[in-house]
């Protein structure tokens, strides 16, 4: 497995809260990502917005932390959504159908104004 | 921005072909259909790890994810048989695979090649397969031992599937014996012992209740369906 680089930060706009995702998400992501999420998903947030505008890398370990946050989102009955994947990273969403449940859109804004 | 593991992963696809079926395989349950994610299961969602150290095996990480992917199926417990083209395991790829105890119909479903590297490699299985969700397999070094691993987040696809799973010994057993007895067999053939660390975690209890509806998928259902269909299928190939 690739040496795993995470970088996370949190903000909050309005209703949502927003991880914004730098690096590798693999695997070794799993505290960082479990502890971003604690962070964006309190305070009686809507929904949680990934944001992967600066994804690197992401191997099908990765994959499996998103069915985790879907999971926790679900829980609390906030709705997970994504924005900034590139082309290739939208092809894993599909190919996983993860695309099915994980709100997809263009831009932050638009992922957003969704979650009002 | 192109991302490193562009070329690790397969492309999407709306629904799975076969090319090629070996002559003493069964295909059912795998071409026309689509795959199914942890999202479209209706099950448990379970996390669940399974790690062999490889004490005293002078073996790298990318020497046990060669060898497992050019003899995936020799690692396997008796019952089961995975039948992969030429290409092996690499992404996109398509294999077959055929269980069953003698005398009954066989059991057949398949797997997609999702993602392979040269220290991991992964699958996801077409609807109808017991269990949707990512399956990955890889090795890596801990403190100069190398590590076998199988971790899945998965959930049983139906209703069937899922009482099948709860039921004592023998849904343990189909869950969680074959990945326990696959790593077994890969430390044998490195001489370490077979003794294989286990964690099951389920993330979610609840029942995804919109996905009754893949007991249609089920392959076990559609296996039986297409044994009992063969003596016809030979008839009408030799009127051909």
């Amino acid at each position: 497995m690739a040496n795993t680089t995470t970088a996370l930060g949190v903000r909050r706009i309005g209703d949502a809260g927003l991880m914004d995702i730098r690096g590798d998400v693999t695997a070794q992501s799993e505290p960082a990502l479990a502890e971003a999420f604690a962070e964006a998903s309190s305070g009686g947030i809507r929904a949680v917005i990934l944001n992967f505008s600066a994804l690197d890398y992401m191997n099908s370990g990765g994959i499996g932390l998103l069915v985790t946050l879907l999971v926790r989102a679900n829980r609390q009955k906030q709705r997970l959504c994504a924005y900034g994947l590139n082309e290739h990273y939208r092809q894993i969403f599909e190919l996983t159908r993860l695309d099915e449940a994980i709100a997809i859109f263009d831009s932050e804004q638009a992922a957003v104004g969704a979650a009002r | 921005m192109t991302g490193r593991d562009e070329a690790y992963w397969a492309k999407p696809v709306r629904t799975l072909t076969v090319r090629t079926v070996p002559a003493d395989a069964v295909n059912a349950n795998v071409a026309g259909r689509r795959v199914a994610g942890a999202a479209q299961g209706f099950g448990q969602l379970w996390h669940k790890r399974f790690r062999v150290r490889l004490d005293g095996a002078r073996v790298s990480p990318q020497e046990v994810i060669r060898v497992w992917k050019d003899r995936f199926g020799d690692f396997w417990p008796k019952g089961a048989r995975v039948f992969l083209p030429a290409a092996g395991i690499a992404p996109g790829e398509i294999g077959l695979i055929n269980a069953g105890v003698p005398g009954a119909p066989t059991f057949a479903t398949g797997i997609l090649v999702i993602y392979a590297d040269d220290v991991s490699f992964s699958f996801i299985s077409p609807e109808g397969h017991p269990f949707t969700g990512p399956i990955t397999f890889s090795a890596f070094d801990d403190d100069g031992t190398t590590v076998a691993e199988v971790e899945e987040f998965t959930r049983a696809s139906d209703p069937l599937w899922e009482l099948l799973m709860i039921l004592p010994f023998v849904g343990g057993k189909i869950q969680n014996g074959q990945w326990v007895g696959t790593l077994g067999n890969l430390a044998a053939h490195w001489g370490a012992a077979a003794d294989v660390e286990t964690r099951i975690v389920c993330l979610d209890r609840g029942r995804q209740w919109s996905q009754a509806k893949n007991v249609w998928h089920n392959a076990g259902i559609h296996s039986a369906i297409h044994a009992i269909g063969a003596p016809l299928r030979r008839v009408a190939r030799r009127v051909d």
